[in-house]
């Protein structure tokens, strides 16, 4: 292969001699322990779910808009699922399960954690690797092996699992409860425990990779807020899937072994000849939100991360408030632990306890908006360069401030009576979760991918691409609100069945031809994305001017990330348009005039507005 | 790697990159992890034990039996009242396992080949012991009392399934076979991998590489599994 082609700036692979090994196409494409390559596969694997994720909300999205109008097309499409073009109500409730579940965890926990910590930490921390790369690997495949088998449940007898993508008991624990809590239900269960082991490997490989393997001079304090967000993404994963583990496990139990951890008084002929009693449905769902509400800012938290980094970056000023970023991460994170009950208000848990988890959640939102207002904050007066990924990443501050505000009112335990499992829900996370969450990844994408695959992406097209989602991500959810708060519950098949929401049919016709036109901006993205390995501009070195440790390894993936000795870090990685310096951005192993151990901080700079020279303003608009 | 110890408690250096802060090997601190992780599993489990438990106080009708009236028997003294008396022994076996095992982690590093295989071979006996001891008593309880219990339909019952018991409430079996029984598993584990780090001692591979810290990273987690058990045994069994 090509093993012994110079770089671009000048050094040779031999330069630095990485093991003995001759690669072949299966050790460096399939079967591949170099971090690089491991994010490209989970990107393009998050990518592929992503839009089958995308197209199951479509097709659902069509049923919700017309539900008397018969679609010929998608008995082609699915078969016996759609006969005469009429969507299966069963169906249906598989659509929205499968949905939810491949984009939560396969987009957007594996699909946006999995690309960025595996590209961004060893380049980021300066380290020519993650401390495993094996378990790396492993951590790949188990989620590739875990999405073929979700993917698979869409071709078993009774379709797959269509509980919701919560799971609860009965309807998950019975297999004789629906169509789909049967075999679609088993495999399921399976592929999310082969999904927990490739997050638990993946996270114990994060977290010992930022906290092991800094090079020289790295303090904590001086790691990019990607990092931080990374680190913490994985400690929350580490600290909560494990529960989900024990959750899974015992709902095997139930399903298979005639247990009834979560059953009660369900007589025999309904639960495979064995009556159920003495367990409880509630228990399930405390398991499962113990996961479940860290697992929304394991989604949220990356994002944010990679958000700080491209709006310092794209604004040419330090982050505003940087230590207090990093302490409301960690705020958010605590929080995040004490806070699952608010997803419980009417199970019928005890009220007081109700409380508690109200001021939990309240309270997540300072660290909230300490975060947005810093964004802002370093958003003002920049000399803002909007690129694409700067528009994305302005777009996750906008969604996370329209989406979050509506959590104030969900966390609060008397509203969240009338609007528990209505659509306001559905905007609500979708908003603060979903389009934040995924802005944030498509910033990143358009960032890094000169790191990626050496080539530019096409501005233009990631122009188009921006405006047509971020119009019709707001077209889709911001009418939910409405719906949710006149009491439309979500997950029902058909909003019509019900004579008082028929005012909204006009109302669904909106969301689905928005959601149409969002679905089909992404094309743009795709062809934009692999159009762009291809033939895109060959990217410079440090295509943003930017300050963080990646941009100085060579453009050619190498093996070992750096062809030398890996690059001592001598500052933090805000100093942008830092004055007295001639350029407006300093990387972080340039070291001071007379700065020779790393680990002192640079000299302070004093200076008054009237006397002091701004540094130039690098101009590369090409 | 940075397995030298430093002497220096200068945090600034400790934790300004180019080492590890705690000065242990990556292998290691991935030990720590996957343990404190998999001690949220072992919660979850205990957790939803306790949920379950609590819902049966007051509970006249199916109360929550006494586990000195269920764990009673010993081998070979058949008909005495001997309450967790045989699962002390058990608890006291494994305990004694981790003393070995912290024998044969302190002889790997005066470098003691002879030392290191003798104590992991003691720590080997000790689990293997255990898990005998447990399948003993997962035997008894599944085979049940004489007495048994009279079903509704006239029949009777002898000891517990998983959809069955003569002891009381059907979760208290569920429970006890899914809390010992992930135990237990995470034990054989542990004495699988004792016996690969025991044949690896024999061939000396550690002595070749300079360092017993495979000995030491097996060590951490057969004392977390004994800890684990510490908590089942005060849970399950105590209260």
């Amino acid at each position: 292969m090509s093993t012994h082609t110079a770089n671009t700036d000048g050094t040779n692979h031999d330069a630095h001699d990485h093991g003995h090994h001759h690669e072949t196409f299966i050790s460096k494409y399939v079967f591949s322990m170099d971090h690089k390559m491991i994010a490209k596969q989970f990107l393009i694997t998050g990518i592929i779910m992503g839009v089958i994720g995308m197209m199951m909300s479509l097709i659902f999205r069509l049923q919700l808009a017309y539900p008397d109008m018969k679609f010929p097309f998608l008995e082609s499409v699915i078969g016996q699922w759609g006969k005469d073009g009429k969507l299966d109500p069963n169906f249906y409730l598989a659509l929205i399960t499968i949905h939810g579940t491949i984009m939560v965890f396969y987009v957007l926990t594996a699909g946006l954690s999995g690309t960025f910590s595996n590209l961004l930490i060893p380049l980021q921390v300066g380290a020519r690797d993650m401390a495993s790369p094996f378990m790396n690997m492993l951590s790949y495949w188990f989620f590739f092996l875990s999405s073929i088998v979700l993917l698979s449940s869409l071709f078993v007898d009774g379709g797959p699992a269509s509980a919701g993508w919560t799971v609860y008991p009965p309807l998950s624990a019975l297999p004789k409860a629906i169509p789909g809590s049967g075999t679609g239900m088993t495999l399921w269960l399976v592929a999310i425990i082969l999904f927990i082991a490739s997050a638990l490997l993946g996270g114990i490989n994060y977290i010992t990779t930022v906290l092991n393997m800094r090079t020289k001079g790295m303090k904590m304090t001086r790691m990019p807020l990607t990092i931080w967000a990374f680190f913490i993404t994985a400690v929350l994963g580490l600290l909560s899937f494990p529960v989900l583990l024990g959750a899974g496990l015992l709902l095997i139990f139930d399903r298979s072994f005639g247990t009834s951890f979560y059953l009660n008084e369900i007589v025999a002929e309904l639960a495979g000849g064995i009556e159920r009693v003495g367990g409880s449905p509630v228990l399930y769902q405390h398991l499962f939100w113990f996961l479940g509400h860290p697992e929304v800012y394991i989604i949220l938290l990356p994002a944010l991360g990679i958000t700080s980094e491209v709006i310092a970056t794209n604004s040419r000023k330090p982050i505003f408030g940087y230590r207090a970023m990093i302490g409301s991460i960690l705020a958010i994170a605590f929080l995040s632990f004490i806070v699952w009950g608010h997803h419980m208000f009417i199970t019928g848990m005890n009220p007081f306890l109700g409380s508690v988890f109200m001021l939990g959640t309240l309270i997540i939102a300072v660290p909230s908006a300490v975060k947005t207002f810093n964004y802002l904050a370093t958003l003002w007066k920049g000399n803002l360069h909007l690129t694409p990924a700067m528009m994305f990443a302005i777009g996750l501050v906008s969604f996370f401030i329209s989406g979050g505000l509506t959590g104030i009112y969900l966390g609060n335990a008397a509203l969240d009576i009338n609007l528990h499992d209505t659509y306001f829900v559905v905007a609500h996370f979708h908003l603060v979760m979903g389009s934040a969450a995924i802005f944030g990844m498509l910033s990143g994408i358009y960032h890094w991918f000169p790191r990626m695959f050496g080539r530019m992406m096409n501005n233009t097209l990631g122009y188009i691409h921006f405006w047509l989602t971020l119009i019709s991500a707001y077209c889709v959810f911001f009418p939910m609100h409405f719906m949710g708060l006149a009491g439309v519950p979500r997950r029902y098949y058909a909003n019509t069945a019900y004579d008082q929401f028929n005012v909204f049919v006009d109302m669904n016709q909106f969301v689905t031809i928005a959601a149409i036109i969002g679905g089909a901006a992404q094309l743009l993205f795709l062809i934009n994305f692999f159009g762009s390995i291809f033939k895109g501009k060959r990217a410079p070195q440090n295509p943003w001017n930017s300050n963080t440790l990646e941009w100085t390894a060579p453009v050619k993936h190498i093996h070992g990330n750096w062809p030398g000795d890996i690059p001592y870090v001598y500052r933090w990685p805000y100093d942008y348009s830092k004055p007295g310096s001639e350029l407006d951005y300093i990387p972080q192993d340039i070291p001071d005039a007379d700065q020779t151990d790393p680990l002192d901080e640079p000299k302070a700079v004093h200076f008054d507005l009237k006397n002091t020279t701004m540094p130039l303003v690098e101009n590369k608009k090409a | 790697m940075a397995n030298s110890a430093t002497l220096t408690t200068d945090t600034r250096s400790q934790w300004g990159g180019g080492k590890s802060p705690f000065s242990i090997s990556y292998g290691k601190l991935m030990m720590w992890i996957f343990l404190l992780s998999d001690a949220f599993t072992f919660s979850s489990l205990l957790v939803s034990y306790g949920f379950v438990r609590y819902s049966f106080s007051g509970n006249l009708e199916t109360p929550w039996p006494s586990p000195d009236q269920v764990f009673n028997h010993f081998p070979f003294l058949h008909g005495m009242h001997l309450p967790l008396m045989f699962v002390s022994l058990m608890t006291f076996i494994l305990i004694f396992s981790s003393v070995t095992m912290v024998l044969a982690v302190e002889a790997g590093h005066r470098m003691a080949k002879k030392e290191v295989a003798k104590y992991m071979f003691l720590t080997i006996i000790g689990g293997a012991a255990f898990l005998g001891c447990q399948a003993w008593e997962w035997s008894q309880f599944i085979t049940g009392s004489e007495a048994g219990k009279l079903l509704a339909d006239g029949s009777i019952f002898h000891g517990a399934n998983l959809s069955m018991n003569e002891y009381g409430p059907v979760a208290f079996a569920d429970l006890f076979f899914i809390v010992t029984g992930f135990h237990g598993m995470h034990v054989f584990s542990g004495v699988v991998l004792n016996i690969i780090i025991f044949i690896q001692v024999l061939n000396g591979t550690f002595e070749k590489r300079g360092h017993y810290e495979m000995v030491e990273k097996v060590g951490l987690y057969w004392h977390f599994v004994d800890l684990v058990w510490v908590f089942v045994f005060t849970f399950y069994y105590l209260i």
